[in-house]
């Protein structure tokens, strides 16, 4: 190992505001949240992009911030559940509608399903298929969202305490 | 309108804060200073440390110091030895710490344990288990006092004349609780005061685990864990991380933070122990049980002794004149097992619950007659009579909730249909407990008792008790928990949270009501405070048993070329007292179901017998349920009024959910198939082996 720490400089847009950063370039944006910028609503659930509670929405896409070098994101776009609604507002829908549903219990998992599920829906929007889609539907064009579909794209995110199927109903409730 | 706060569907009260991310976990407290620490683990399974190199390790940048059994701090000897860390350089299994690493990043923490060099003497060892292992021995209490056995009548006898008999061998491996939060403390000493920041189940019990370990007064230290991303038990004791980040910040001088990775957990945390269920039942041509056998054998470690009491449940269920529950424990070289929802009574149900299932068959009878029909008038083994006992009712409304007696197996081409029914059961326990309540002068009402909300919705329910006791508005009652600095409290576990705090919430808010009739004139500022201590009464013997029932569900759908086995329904009814909130008790009773759909068919982890550790540890190989796995779950309840409970007339909800639905899955697939598979989990492989040896 070399006796010093290689480090470089990159800014992030997280939640609209600019912060430029002198990086460890081992470090995760999972941690350059967490720990540099005090934003811990993406959990780390196993550091290794198996669980899905570290999902955040760069650039408009979800990802599992534990698997990206936040180094590489110069320039990125980064919304985390903090971001979800703007100052002054009240909860997101989406929010308001986990809140309705129960849609969690311990709440570990919540902000990467809130995230996940705001990136499946635009996934959705924009005509992208799943496993689950019907290979028959036109492309390119919206993809209905049932229960099924909404099971399928949510799958990366890991509910142990078993709020699946509020969390379908939840979501559920904001397809517009 | 006051006293209908509880059973309402009312909403969770932290639940704003958990789905903005505001809602701080043990590992989200920064600390000005803080160091970050990360444990070695043993490279060999049994043996005793030889040497450790540091230097490399110290010579990683950012590192501060590497802690081993030569430098750590000393501790006193615990009751639990598996928090004996860094204390001597022997190894009892694979994965145990023998070295800490504390640096200034998480970054440099990892690369610094990755250089750490440690020399090991290897013992033989093992870690697989069977049946008619030489070291087994037969244990008559375990896990604390409770009794490992019972015996009534001649069992043996009365299974070999019987009409009609089962013997059969069920198996459950090892498994993992994985709550979604991995294990985590943040520790820091001010002139020989402790504060720690945990992910715990009870953090009076850490608070005095750590007042022990440290020699220091429990009013010198405060534990706090005020959001807990699940337990399911394996957060029910202090564990590994909370004495090293103590230990740590201790030998620093900094406020250290322990997080465990999780692939680590499993060593580290507890599992549910691998358990083969021999179940031996005898019966009349009518199907009136005449024995019943029920023999364990499970593991154990050298290092802390736990029992899977998995045939205590088998003294419960069913009226049977000559009974008999054995457990044979094997301490092997594995890492200590421990509580995992329902320890016990999930993976003993399992097997008696499909054991029925086969008896029906061999009687011709339909499994819920079959079940009515063996309904005890008193406890089988403990004699006593029932507090309350609604199993037949969960069994019939289920039913009928199902349409279970109009559902025939079928096909959908290679895709077999079918389904299955369970019966569940978990115990009432219930512990001391000390809680306050206060009136304050702006009309509202404080309650302080150091529960855990580990996402039950605690502070929500206790809201609800003390609003009804006070009858008063709900939100004018604010509660305070998970703190140890509050009246001491038990452990969210046994399914006995809710009845322990909220006995004491309630026994406060009477006190506090007859203070206030006594009371003349204006509220004093600071207001009127009255405290209540549950200790003697809540933990006095009952002239009860004392149990949850329920009737679990499940429609699946075998895929005959590719092994799958889908659940496509899941149904629960239960009977478990007053339920007090309607919204969170259902998510817990689902939760459980979820978590037995796993135990069924994708969660199992395997010790590899020469590597000696679980091959299944990370989330990518011990399959956890996902959204995929899961249909629409539900769950019911009737409404049950026992006297015999608490106050609030409550039994448990946590763990009864996972207890028969292994059992009403493996059933249903039997439905299915005709094919009987007697190894969890069903998965894929063994459906197919299965299928092709019809």
């Amino acid at each position: 190992m070399d006796s010093e720490i290689q480090r470089s400089e990159a800014t992030l847009r997280v939640n609209g505001k600019p912060h430029t950063l002198l990086l460890d370039h081992r470090r995760v944006l999972l941690d350059v949240l967490r720990e540099d910028l005090d934003l811990t609503g993406a959990k780390k659930g196993c550091d290794h992009g198996q669980c899905g509670a570290c999902t955040v929405l760069a650039d408009g896409r979800r990802v599992n911030s534990c698997l990206l070098l936040a180094v590489s994101l110069d320039g990125s776009d980064i919304t985390t559940v903090e971001g979800l609604s703007a100052d002054g507002e009240g909860p997101h829908p989406l929010q308001r509608a986990f809140l309705d549903r129960d849609a969690f219990q311990c709440g570990y998992c919540t902000p990467g399903q809130l995230c996940s599920a705001l990136g499946a829906l635009a996934e959705a929007a924009a005509g992208h298929p799943s496993h689950v889609t019907d290979p028959a539907l036109p492309s390119g064009r919206p993809v209905p969202l049932d229960r099924t579909e909404i099971r399928e794209r949510l799958s990366g995110n890991l509910c142990r305490c078993g709020a699946y199927p509020r969390i379908v109903e939840a979501v559920e409730d904001v397809i517009p | 309108m006051a006293r209908t706060a509880l059973g309402a569907p009312v909403e969770r009260r932290e639940g704003l804060a958990k789905v903005t991310g505001a809602a701080r976990y043990a590992a989200e407290h920064h600390l000005s200073g803080l160091a970050h620490a990360r444990a070695v683990p043993a490279g060999v399974i049994r043996g005793r440390i030889t040497g450790i190199d540091t230097g490399p390790a110290r010579a990683v940048p950012g590192v501060l110091t590497v802690l081993t059994h030569e430098n750590a701090p000393r501790l006193a000897e615990p009751d639990d030895a598996t928090l004996a860390l860094l204390q001597n350089p022997d190894v009892p299994h694979r994965g145990w710490c023998v070295a800490l690493v504390v640096a200034e990043t998480p970054e440099a923490a990892r690369a610094g344990a990755d250089a750490v060099r440690v020399s090991y003497d290897t013992a033989d060892h093992d870690v697989v288990l069977a049946p008619g292992h030489p070291g087994a021995h037969e244990p008559e209490e375990a896990n604390g006092g409770q009794p490992a056995g019972h015996r009534h009548g001649d069992p043996e006898s009365a299974f070999a004349q019987a009409a009609v008999r089962v013997d059969v061998t069920y198996r459950t491996p090892p498994l993992h609780n994985h709550p979604m939060e991995p294990h985590a403390s943040t520790a820091t000493w001010d002139r020989g005061r402790l504060t720690v920041y945990t992910s715990s189940q009870g953090t009076s019990d850490v608070r005095s685990v750590l007042a022990g370990l440290f020699a220091v007064p429990v009013d010198r230290i405060t534990v706090r864990a005020e959001h807990v991303g699940g337990g399911f038990g394996s957060k029910g004791s202090a564990r590994p991380d909370v004495v090293l980040a103590a230990l740590a910040a201790r030998h620093t001088g900094r406020p250290v933070r322990v997080t465990w990775p999780r692939r680590r957990m499993p060593t580290a945390v507890g599992h549910r122990a691998p358990t083969y269920s021999r179940l031996r039942l005898g019966a009349t041509s009518d199907g009136r049980l005449t024995a019943l056998l029920h023999d364990v054998t499970t593991h154990t470690s050298p290092v802390r002794s736990f029992v899977e009491l998995a045939g205590t449940t088998s003294g419960v269920m069913y009226a049977t004149p000559n009974l008999d529950v054995v457990h044979h424990v094997v301490p092997l070289d594995v890492p200590s097992p421990s509580w995992m929802r329902a320890p016990g009574e999930a993976t003993g149900m399992y097997a008696l619950e499909s054991a029925m299932d086969e008896l029906a068959d061999e009687l011709g009878m339909d499994p819920i007659e079959l079940r009515i029909r063996n309904e005890p008038d008193r406890e089988p083994a403990g004699g006593l009579p029932f507090s309350s006992r609604h199993l037949v009712e969960c069994l019939r409304e289920g039913a009928r909730r199902f349409d279970w007696h109009h559902h025939v197996r079928h096909a959908e081409g290679p895709v077999l249909i079918g389904t299955g029914v369970a019966a569940a059961t978990y115990p009432v326990m219930v512990s001391p407990c000390a809680a306050t309540a206060a009136a304050l002068p702006d009309g509202t009402f404080e309650i302080r008792v150091n529960a855990s909300d580990i996402g039950t919705g605690a502070r929500t329910v206790l809201a609800q008790i003390a609003a009804d006791a006070l009858a008063v508005p709900l939100d004018r009652v604010r509660t305070e928990i998970g703190d140890s600095d509050l009246p001491q409290a038990p452990v969210a576990g046994g399914s006995s949270g809710t009845a322990s705090w909220g006995s004491a919430v309630h026994e406060a808010c009477a006190r506090l009501l007859n203070r206030l009739a006594d009371h003349t004139g204006p509220l004093p500022e600071h207001g009127i405070g009255v405290r209540a201590d549950t200790s003697g009464r809540a933990d006095a013997d009952c002239p009860y048993a004392r149990h949850a029932f329920g009737a679990h569900f499940a429609e699946v759908a075998v895929d005959t070329v590719t092994g799958e086995v889908r659940v496509r329904r899941l149904l629960g009814v239960y009977a478990a007292g007053r339920i007090l909130n309607a919204r969170t008790a259902r998510s817990q009773f689902v939760g459980g179901m979820t978590m037995g759909l796993g135990m069924a068919l994708t969660e199992g982890s395997t010790l590899d017998p020469a590597f000696g550790d679980f091959a299944e540890a990370d989330l990518a190989s011990y399959h956890v349920p996902a959204h995929a796995d899961v249909p629409d779950i539900e769950a019911h309840w009737i409404d049950e009024d026992d006297p015999h409970l608490n106050p609030m007339g409550s039994k448990g909800i946590g763990e009864i959910g996972i207890v028969g639905t292994p059992a009403a899955i493996g059933n249903a697939v039997h439905h299915a198939t005709g094919s009987r598979l007697r190894t969890l989990p069903l998965t894929p492989d063994r459906v197919l082996t299965a299928l092709n040896a019809r």
